[in-house]
C-alpha cells in the first residue's frame, strides 16, 4: 500500500504530528501490555512458592524463584486420582499429534493435487462438500463417532483419536493444498504427461518438490489444531490415553487438596509450550495458515 | 487396462476421502438428526417420535440460558474483537518501526489452547488472589472485580478471555486487507489532497468489505463452537450461568446420559452455523466458478 | 507417402457445447502446419486433442499411420512446447530436458549423449545447471525446445510458444524455429493467434473460427485467395480492404460500381465479375492500391479519390480514403504526394481482386 504515514497534509502542524505519533506508540504499548500480562502472570506465578502467592501481589516478580511447581506439574500433579503430573499426557499428545498431522497432510496433498490439477466432472462438488465439512460444529458428530469408535474397538485409545483427527482434518488440509496447487499452471501436468510421467510420478517428481511452503503451513496448522484440541480429547479418551489439554483441565479443576496455583500455571505453560514454540519459530507460516484457513474458501 | 487405470486414478485417489466425508460428516449429521427425533436416553433408539426432544429442549431453562449466553457472548465477542482488531490494524499500518515485534505480541494468544487461556484468566480473575486482591493491595479497599464467580457477570469474563485470544488474529486479517488495497488509488487520493483519516473511512475500509465478512464468519463460528474456554474458565458455572449450547450438549451426551437432548441441541447448533456459513460459502464458491 | 498426421471428422464437446466441429486435416512428413485464429477459436483445443491431453468426442486421429484416437499422450510419439514453457521449476535445466528419458527408463549414457547434442544445438550448454527461475524468457524458451528436441518424436507440437516473449525476441526465435524445421526436416504443428507468425513459418495454414475450419492452404493461397470474409480480414496487416460494390452485367463485360465520398461513383471493368450477383464485397489488399503511375499491369485501373488521412510508416505511407462507405487503406511509397483533404489519383490492381458474397461471406471468384 502507498505510503500513508509519509504524506500527512501540510495543514497539520508539526507539533500535532509528533503528539499524535506519541499517542499512537503509547496506545500500541498499552495493548501490548494487555496481551502480554496473562503470560507474564503465568510465568511469574509458576516461579513463586504458594506462600508468596498468598501474601504477594499478582503482578509482582517472584521474590524467590523456585522451580518446584514446574517439577510437580511435570511429574507429580494429580489429575483426579492419578498423580503422575502432566508428563504421560504430554507424550500422549505427541504420540497422537505426530501421526495424525502426517497422515492428514499427506492425504490433503494428494486430494488437493487431484482437485486442482486433474479436474474431472464432479470434483468441484466433492471439494465443496469437503469444504463444508470444515465448518460443522463437531458436536453434531460426537455421538455417532463415539459409537463407531466403540464398535471398531478404538474407544478410548490413541489410534481412535488419531482416526478422528485425520477424518476431520482432511477438509482443511485439502483446502490448503488445493488453493496452493491451483496457482500452478496446468501446462506443467500436460508437459509431464507428454514426457511420459504418470499420475504418481508427476506428483512425486514435480509437485511435491514445489510444495515445501504449503507443507509447512499445513503441518503447523494441523499440529496447532490437534495439540490444542479439547473436545475430541475429552469425548473420546479415557484415563491414561488423555491428551495434555484434558489432563491440564483435570489438574486445574481437580477438587482434592490445596489449590496449587503455581502448579496450575506451570502445567498450563507446559501444555502451551509446543505450539508457542512453533509460533515463535515459524510465525510467518502460522499466520499464513490462519488467514488461508479462514479467509479463502 | 493400464489406460483405464491411468484415467481413473485421480478419482480413485480422491474416493476414500470423499467417502469418509460422506459417512463421517454427512452420514453422521443424518444419524444425529434421526436420533434427535427419537426418545433416546442412555442408549440411542431409532423409532421416530417427532419433535419431542426439541420440545423438551425449548422448555428447558438451562438451554434457554445457554442460548441467551450464546447471543450475549457471540454479539459482544464479535463486535469487540472486530473493532479492536481494526483499530490495532490501522494503528500498526502507520509505519511503526517495531511492527514485527508488536504483531508477534498481539497474535501469540492464537497459538494457545483455549484450555490454557481459560486456566490463565481463571487465575487472573479469581477474586481472592487475582486482580481484585491486587488492586485492593494498592490501597483501593473497596475495589470489587468478582465477575468470574458472579452469575450475572461471569459470561463477560468469557468474552474478555475470548477477545484476548482472538483479536490479534482479527488484526492480522485486517492488516493484510489494508495492505492489499490498490496503492494507486491511495496515491490518487493523496494527490487530490484528501486527509489520511478520510482515505481510511472513504476508500480503504469500504474496499475491505470481504475481509469484514470473513472475520465475521470466523468469529461467529468460533463463538458457536466455544466449549473449551468455558470449561476451563468457569466450568459453565456458577450454576449454569455460563452454559453455552456446546457445554449443554456435552453435559447431556456424556454426563447426563440423555442422548436425545444431546442430539437435538447439536442439531440446533448446526442450524445456527449453517444459517451463517451457507450463504457465505455459496457466494464464495459461486464467485470462484464465475471467475 | 502416408500422411504423418491425419485427422478425420474430429469433434470435441464440453457438455453440450461443441468446441470443435468436423475437423479434417492431414499433413505430410516434413510439413509445418500452423493453426491460426482468434482466441477461443478452438486451435489450442485441437492441439491438445492431437497431443492426447484432451479426449476426442468423435472422429479419428492417426499419427504416423497408427490410430492414436484413444492412446495416451506418452505413447503418441510426440513432443510439445507450451506457451508458459511449463518447465519443471524445481529441476535444473539438464534434468528438465532429460526427465522424459528418465521416466521412460532410458540408460544414463544415452541420456547424457542426447542432452549434450541438444544443448549444443540450442547453445544452452552453459545453462544446464541452472533452475528455470534463473533464466530469461528467451532462455526458458530454448530449454522448452530442448526438452522437445531431445525426444526426437514423429511430431512436434507448439502451443503459442512465442507469445510470452517481447517483440524483438519473438522475431529472433521465430527465425530460429524456422531454421530448426529446415535442418531437422521434422513435422510440426504450431498454434498461434499471430497471422504474421503463421505466414512466415507455415508450409500449410489452417484458419479456424468458432471451432470450424475456415480454410486450409499454403500461405500464399490463404493470403491471395482467402476463402471468405473472415479469412480475408484476419490474415494480413493492415487488413484487406473490404468494399461494398455493385456489379452491373453489361453484355460481355461486367461493371463494378463503388460509391465515393465526393463525386460520382467509381466504375471499374473486370471480366472476372461476370455472372456475379448484383451486391458483392470487393476485397483488395492495401499493397494492391497504389498512387497512379507507380503501378502498371493488365488489371490496373485508376480513379480519383479524396484523401482523408496520411500515415507515414517509414518505408511506406498508408493513405486512407473513403470508398463504398468504408475506410480504404492504400499502401503507397514513402514520398507520396498525398495530402489530406485533397484528391489524388489511385491505381487499383484488379487482377488481385477477391469478390465475396454479402450474405454468406464466401468467396465468389
Amino acid at each position: 500500500m502507498a505510503d500513508l504515514a509519509h504524506s500527512t497534509p501540510r495543514s497539520q502542524s508539526n507539533l500535532g504530528r509528533i503528539a499524535l505519533r506519541w499517542l499512537l506508540y503509547i496506545l500500541l504499548a498499552v495493548f501490548a501490555l494487555y496481551y502480554l500480562m496473562p503470560l507474564f502472570v503465568m510465568v511469574t506465578t509458576s516461579l513463586k512458592s504458594l506462600d508468596e502467592i498468598r501474601t504477594g501481589s499478582l503482578v509482582a516478580l517472584p521474590r524467590e524463584v523456585t522451580f518446584d511447581a514446574w517439577k510437580t506439574a511435570w511429574s507429580g500433579a494429580c489429575t483426579g486420582i492419578q498423580c503422575e503430573g502432566l508428563q504421560p499426557y504430554f507424550w500422549n499428545s505427541v504420540l497422537l499429534a505426530v501421526p495424525a498431522v502426517m497422515i492428514s497432510t499427506l492425504i490433503g496433498a494428494l486430494n488437493g493435487y487431484v482437485i486442482a490439477q486433474w479436474r474431472f466432472k464432479g470434483a468441484n462438488l466433492i471439494f465443496s462438500l469437503m469444504l463444508f465439512g470444515c465448518f460443522i460444529p463437531f458436536q453434531v458428530v460426537l455421538l455417532p463417532m463415539a459409537r463407531l469408535l466403540g464398535m471398531m474397538g478404538l474407544a478410548g485409545t490413541i489410534p481412535g483419536l488419531i482416526f478422528v483427527h485425520v477424518i476431520y482434518g482432511i477438509g482443511f488440509t485439502t483446502l490448503f493444498f488445493r488453493n496452493y496447487y491451483v496457482t500452478i499452471p496446468s501446462e506443467l501436468v500436460k508437459a509431464a504427461k507428454v514426457d511420459g510421467a504418470n499420475f504418481f510420478r508427476i506428483f512425486w517428481s514435480i509437485f511435491l518438490p514445489l510444495s515445501l511452503p504449503i507443507i509447512v503451513v499445513t503441518v503447523i496448522w494441523q499440529f496447532t489444531q490437534i495439540w490444542n484440541d479439547f473436545l475430541f480429547g475429552v469425548s473420546f479418551s479415557q484415563a491414561g490415553t488423555q491428551p495434555v489439554t484434558v489432563a491440564l483441565n483435570n489438574i486445574v479443576n481437580s477438587t482434592t487438596g490445596v489449590k496449587e496455583y503455581n502448579v496450575d500455571m506451570a502445567a498450563a505453560i507446559i501444555a502451551a509450550l509446543p505450539t508457542l514454540l512453533v509460533y515463535v519459530v515459524a510465525g510467518k507460516y502460522f499466520i499464513r495458515g490462519l488467514t488461508a484457513g479462514s479467509v479463502k474458501g | 487396462m493400464s489406460e483405464w487405470l491411468e484415467n481413473h486414478l485421480p478419482k480413485m485417489v480422491l474416493a476414500p476421502s470423499f467417502i469418509a466425508v460422506l459417512v463421517f460428516v454427512y452420514g453422521f449429521i443424518g444419524w444425529t438428526a434421526w436420533v434427535s427425533l427419537t426418545r433416546s436416553k442412555l442408549l440411542p433408539r431409532y423409532e421416530i417420535h417427532g419433535f419431542i426432544q426439541y420440545d423438551r429442549l425449548f422448555a428447558s431453562p438451562r438451554w434457554d440460558t445457554a442460548m441467551n449466553n450464546l447471543f450475549i457472548f457471540g454479539a459482544l465477542f464479535i463486535v469487540i474483537a472486530m473493532v479492536l482488531g481494526l483499530l490495532l490494524a490501522i494503528m500498526l499500518d502507520q509505519k511503526i518501526r517495531t511492527e514485527g515485534v508488536i504483531r508477534t505480541i498481539y497474535l501469540y494468544p492464537m497459538a494457545l489452547s483455549m484450555i490454557v487461556t481459560g486456566t490463565a484468566w481463571k487465575w487472573i480473575l479469581n477474586p481472592g488472589l487475582g486482580i481484585e486482591a491486587t488492586v485492593r493491595g494498592w490501597g483501593f479497599e473497596n475495589f470489587s472485580f468478582d465477575w468470574v464467580v458472579n452469575p450475572d457477570f461471569a459470561i463477560y469474563t468469557i468474552v474478555l478471555a475470548a477477545v484476548w485470544q482472538s483479536s490479534g488474529f482479527v488484526m492480522a486479517l485486517f492488516l493484510a486487507g489494508l495492505r492489499s488495497v490498490d496503492g494507486e488509488i491511495i496515491k490518487a487520493a493523496q494527490v487530490d489532497g484528501i486527509p489520511t483519516w478520510r482515505i481510511y473511512t472513504a476508500i480503504i475500509i469500504p474496499s475491505m468489505a470481504p475481509i469484514f465478512l470473513s472475520a465475521f464468519i470466523v468469529l461467529a463460528h468460533l463463538a458457536i463452537k466455544s466449549f473449551d474456554l468455558v470449561i476451563a474458565l468457569t466450568g459453565g458455572g456458577p450454576g449454569y450461568a455460563t452454559d453455552l449450547p456446546a457445554t449443554y450438549m456435552y453435559a447431556m451426551a456424556f454426563s447426563r446420559g440423555d442422548i436425545g437432548q444431546a442430539a437435538s441441541s447439536a442439531m440446533i447448533m448446526m442450524l445456527v452455523v449453517f444459517a451463517i456459513v451457507v450463504p457465505y460459502l455459496y457466494s464464495e464458491l459461486r464467485a470462484k466458478t464465475d471467475g | 507417402m502416408a500422411p504423418i498426421l491425419d485427422i478425420k471428422s474430429l469433434y470435441k464437446n464440453y457438455g453440450t457445447t461443441e468446441i470443435l466441429k468436423d475437423i479434417n486435416v492431414a499433413i505430410e512428413p516434413g510439413d509445418f502446419l500452423v493453426l491460426v485464429g482468434p482466441s477461443g477459436c478452438g486451435k489450442s483445443t485441437l492441439l491438445n486433442c492431437i497431443a492426447g491431453l484432451e479426449p476426442i468426442s468423435g472422429g479419428s486421429l492417426h499419427i504416423g499411420g497408427k490410430d492414436m484416437t484413444h492412446v495416451s499422450p506418452k505413447d503418441r510419439d510426440i513432443a510439445m512446447v507450451f506457451q508458459s514453457y511449463a518447465l519443471y521449476p524445481t529441476m535444473s535445466v539438464a534434468k528438465n530436458i532429460t526427465f522424459g528419458m528418465k521416466v521412460r527408463g532410458i540408460d544414463q549414457a544415452t541420456q547424457d549423449r542426447k542432452l549434450a547434442e541438444v544443448a549444443s544445438q540450442l547453445q544452452i550448454e552453459q545453462l544446464l545447471n541452472r533452475r528455470p527461475g534463473q533464466l530469461s524468457g528467451g532462455q526458458r524458451q530454448r530449454v522448452a525446445m530442448g526438452r522437445a528436441l531431445v525426444r526426437d518424436p514423429k511430431l512436434f507440437l507448439f502451443d503459442e510458444p512465442l507469445s510470452n516473449l517481447d517483440a524483438k525476441l519473438r522475431v529472433e526465435m521465430r527465425s530460429e524455429i524456422k531454421k530448426l524445421h529446415q535442418t531437422l526436416g521434422a513435422s510440426m504443428v504450431y498454434v498461434t493467434h499471430d497471422q504474421i507468425e503463421a505466414m512466415t513459418l507455415a508450409t500449410k495454414i489452417v484458419v479456424m473460427k468458432g471451432g470450424v475450419i475456415q480454410q486450409i492452404g499454403s500461405p500464399s493461397e490463404i493470403y491471395n485467395r482467402p476463402a471468405n470474409l473472415f479469412v480475408a480480414d484476419f490474415m494480413g496487416s493492415p487488413a484487406m480492404n473490404l468494399i461494398p460494390a455493385k456489379i452491373r452485367q453489361n453484355g460481355g463485360d461486367a461493371q463494378i460500381e463503388i460509391t465515393r465520398s465526393t463525386g460520382a461513383p467509381i466504375v471499374f471493368h473486370d471480366p472476372k465479375a461476370k455472372g456475379l450477383p448484383e451486391d458483392v464485397i470487393l476485397g483488395l489488399r492495401p499493397e494492391d492500391i497504389a498512387e497512379s503511375g507507380f503501378r502498371a499491369g493488365e488489371g490496373v485501373q485508376e480513379a480519383e479519390c479524396q484523401v482523408e488521412m496520411v500515415e507515414p510508416a517509414g518505408a511506406d505511407t498508408y493513405v486512407v480514403s473513403e470508398l463504398g462507405g468504408k475506410q480504404v487503406t492504400a499502401r503507397m511509397h514513402a514520398e507520396t504526394s498525398a495530402v489530406p483533404g485533397q484528391s489524388l489519383s489511385f491505381a487499383f490492381d484488379l487482377s488481385k481482386v477477391s469478390y465475396f458474397s454479402t450474405g454468406s461471406g464466401e468467396r465468389l471468384n
